[in-house]
Formats: structure tokens, sequence, C-alpha cells
């Protein structure tokens, strides 16, 4: 099994495939299963994601909470009708990163991607990337691949849970994820999508998970807007041959450690950050009333 | 390394809107299920950490009645899994404790039924992926994502080779193993992780050792 970033791109690089192939192949050995059911099963996670998407970005879904819903569409409706200043490439990414969170909120069906809280920004960049690349729907299956392998090394190495290592462990790593596999998809080498996470990682270092009420929704729907939009960015980065003068595995492994030294009222408490603002203490009260008082 | 499989990575397919908060709950109650082997008629939720400050935002809650109940992570049933709960008969508890754990999403499970009473501590370690860190007071770790067998046996010398030598003969292979004992001669407990899941007539034959109390199957 691969350890690290690096070992991942040498091992494409020796056999001269994909970074997705790695991954399918290593999921084969590990697991003695076959590659079709392999294969069938990640289509199926892909189908997961469009119809969530499709419901985000259509449907006005709004959470028990009320706190979100309905802003994914919105934009979707606004870029149609306007000239946006972003553009619509960007904003489609938007849109659906938003959409794909605004579903989970509100407790329906998504896919982790490599969590619930982060569910949005891979989708949100594949089915944009989507329209400009047309793949095939095993190029797409391969996205979800390349973006488990990065995913994979990122949660052995640190973590991606926000409770022990802040947002940048959630969406910073999703950020990453599909960084690296729009880079693949748009033709790019093993080694630019690791430059690619890299870049996407970096910028999202330090980011602190600080949930309004603990509820996965402010800022995380948001937050997932922009991971989406940073991806395509970096991807575009490492497809110009933009390199990061710190290497992809420093990156992940300086994230843990930031994440270490986190303190834990930042890290998925609610405790501290937006959580603590008047206007986040009002929604708590407002939500969970007298209940949480106790809790104080 | 913790994470194994790209689908803990890409995956799980699951009602949100956490995958530690609400899927890994939903997992850690669906084991406890699974090891109890019956739907009992009361069951307590005692939550540490991030758990417990978080807990009904994120849907903790239902999640953790829910895999008490038999639902699976994607199982729309998990929203209402309160009332269903109630129309069961099962009685539920809630309490946030303040008591600091190794790690930060930590629940404690207690359960049981007019026969039979069980408490297991779970963690969701992030993205779905959970560990069951102790059983009825041994220390063990276990994924819930591998078939699995427990066995309570007396702690006697030759007792786990036996268990193992059964395995080797019906040539199913042994993933991870850990054994552990409350004393030196008392009760002890063997959590052997398969590569496949175990028909009926090996769970009897392991069962009719001498030394083995009860013998429980957890499967994917």
């Amino acid at each position: 099994m691969f350890k690290n970033v690096e070992e991942l791109v040498a091992l494409a690089n020796k056999e001269n495939i994909k970074i997705s192939e790695v991954m399918i192949r290593q999921e084969v050995d590990q697991h003695e299963r076959s590659r079709k059911e392999i294969i069938n099963q990640m289509e199926k996670n892909l189908d997961v994601m469009e119809k969530a998407v499709e419901r985000g970005t259509t449907e006005q879904v709004k959470s028990v909470s009320g706190l979100t819903g309905g802003d994914g569409k919105k934009l979707y409706e606004y870029m149609q009708k306007n000239e946006t200043l972003a553009g619509p490439f960007i904003l489609e990414a938007v849109a659906k990163a938003m959409a794909t969170n605004e579903v989970n909120a509100a407790m329906g069906t998504i896919c982790a991607t490599p969590t619930a809280g982060a569910a949005g920004v891979v989708p949100g960049a594949l089915f944009t990337v989507k329209n400009k690349l047309n793949p095939s729907r095993e190029e797409m299956v391969r996205f979800l691949f390349t973006s488990g392998a990065f995913g994979f090394v990122i949660a052995n190495n640190a973590s991606i849970s926000g409770a022990a290592g802040g947002c940048q462990a959630e969406v910073g790593s999703a950020t990453g994820m599909a960084a690296a596999a729009i880079v693949e998809m748009a033709g790019g080498t093993p080694d630019q999508s690791a430059e690619a996470m890299a870049i996407a990682l970096k910028n999202m270092l330090g980011l602190v998970c600080d949930p309004i009420a603990g509820l996965v929704e402010v800022p995380c729907v948001k937050r997932n807007a922009f991971g989406a939009s940073n991806a395509i960015v970096a991807a575009d980065l490492a497809l110009a041959g933009i390199v990061s003068r710190v290497p992809c595995d420093e990156v992940i492994d300086a994230m843990y450690r930031i994440g270490e030294v986190m303190p834990s009222t930042l890290k998925e408490t609610a405790e501290a950050g937006l959580a603590a603002t008047p206007t986040g203490r009002y929604y708590k009260e407002k939500i969970f009333g007298a209940r949480t008082k106790k809790g104080e | 390394m913790k994470y194994r499989s790209v689908f803990d990575i890409i995956g799980p397919v699951m009602i949100g809107p956490s995958s530690s908060h609400t899927a890994g709950a939903a997992r850690i109650g669906l084991v406890a299920r699974q090891i109890f082997q019956k739907e009992p008629t009361w069951a307590s939720f005692h939550l540490y950490g991030s758990f417990a400050k978080t807990y009904q935002g994120h849907g903790t809650d239902v999640a953790l009645v829910g895999g008490v109940l038999g639902f699976d992570t994607f199982d729309r049933r998990i929203t209402d899994s309160l009332t269903i709960a109630k129309d069961r008969n099962l009685v539920i508890s809630f309490h946030e404790e303040e008591a600091h754990m190794d790690h930060p999403n930590t629940v404690k499970i207690r359960l049981g039924d007019k026969l039979d009473t069980m408490e297991l501590v779970g963690i969701s370690i992030g993205g779905g992926k959970v560990e069951i860190k102790e059983l009825n007071g041994f220390s063990l770790r276990l994924s819930g994502n591998h078939p699995a067998i427990l066995v309570v046996h007396d702690d006697r010398f030759g007792t786990i080779a036996r268990v193992s030598t059964i395995l080797a003969e019906k040539e199913i292979n042994i993933g991870h193993m850990e054994v552990s004992r409350k004393d030196v001669g008392k009760e002890a407990l063997m959590v052997i992780e398969l590569d496949q899941n175990i028909g009926k007539d090996i769970m009897v034959e392991v069962e009719s050792l001498e030394h083995i109390n009860k013998v429980t199957k957890i499967h994917e």
C-alpha cells in the first residue's frame, strides 16, 4: 500500500498509469474483490452525488433548523439570467457544492467525500469540470478514485475529522482531493496532481471548525462553495506547470501538526469562533432553547 | 494504517448531516445491536467531548438510536428513529458527560432487556469510520467494517489455539486478532476479524469447545 503522496506518484510513474488506476489496483489487491465490483460500487457513489446536486440546484431544500437551504438554487438561477463577475464556470462549481451541502444539512442522502460536512467540494468540482472536458462515465468514476487516493493519504497521515483537525481536515482535504482529480481528468501528470493537491491544501491550512449551534450548516455550506472554486484554481495553477515549494507530503504533515495544536474549542465543539459570536449564540438559543442552557 | 479502503474516503452513502456524528454514530449503534443480537428494551447513551457538545445538531441522537434499531447509515428511517423506538417500546436516555476521553467523539452505550445487559464504548474517528474500544469491561479494537467473531471464554491455556485451529481447518483467514482478560484465570475475550463471513456450523463448533462461554458474530 502507498503510504504517502510520494509513493503514490512514484507507483503511477513507474507503471506509467494514472493515479486512479493505482487506487483501483490497490483496492483489488487489498480486499480481494473483483475490479468490476469495485468500479460498480464507486459508480453507485457517483449516482448518489449526482442526485444530490440535482436536488439541491432545483428543489427548495431547507434544513430542520432553517439556517440553510436554497442558496445553491438561488446562485444557479442567478447565473442563468445574469452576466456574472466570476464567470459561469467557477460559479457553477460553487452552486453545485453548496447544493450538495444543503441537501446534507436537510438530512438528505449524500456520499461522504471524505466527510459529510465536506461532501460538496468533490461533486461540485466534478459535475462542473465535466461540462468542459466531456468525460466518459468511466472517467467520472476515475475522478473519484483519484480523489480517494489523495484522501487516503491524508486520512492515514493526518486526519479527515473536524473534531480532530478542524475544518482544514475536512473542506481542506476535500479541496486538495478535488484539485488533484481535476488535473488527472484534464490530462495532467501524476506529479501535477500532487502539486495541485499541495497548492490547494496550503490555502486551507489553519481553517477551524466552528459551526453555529454545532450544526453542519453555517459556515460549512459556504466553505464547501469556496473549496470547490479553490480546487479549480489550484488545478489550473498545477496544469500551468507551477509547483508548490513545499512538497505535498510536508503540507499534509503541516496540516496534521496545526490540527494538533488547534484548541478543542475550535474543533467541532461549537464553543468558539463563529459559533461564539452574538449571532451564533442567538441561533443556538433559538434552535435548541432551554435544552442547551444547562449544558453551557 | 487506520484507513484501508478507498471507500472509507469516498463514502459511505449516508443520511446527513455529519459523517462522524451521524454516520459514525449509526455504525456504533449498529455494532452494539449486532453484538447484543436482539432488540433491547432499554438503551442509555453517554456522550463525551464533541459528541456531548453537539449531538442534537448533528443528529447523533437519532443516528445512535437508529443503529441500535438495526438501521444502516443510508437508511432513511434514521430520521424518525426516536418515534420508531417509542413505537417498539425501546426506552432511551441521553447523558452529556464531562469526563475527558482520549478521543473527542466517544460514546458509551449501555443497553439490555429482561435477561441481559451490555456495555460498549465506541469512537467515531472521521469520515464515518468507527472503532469499538471497550465491551463489557474488556479493552479491544474492533472496526465493525469486517466480519468478526467475539468469543467469551475462561482464561485457560490452549483455548485460543483450539479456536484458531477450527478456523484454520475451515480455511478461514484471520485478518486481526486480539485477546484480553479481566484477570489471570478469569473471564477472557477473543476478538477475531475475518476476511469472510462464517456459517452457523462453525459458530456452533467453536461454542462447543471446553471453556468457551459465548460466541457472537458480527458481519458486514
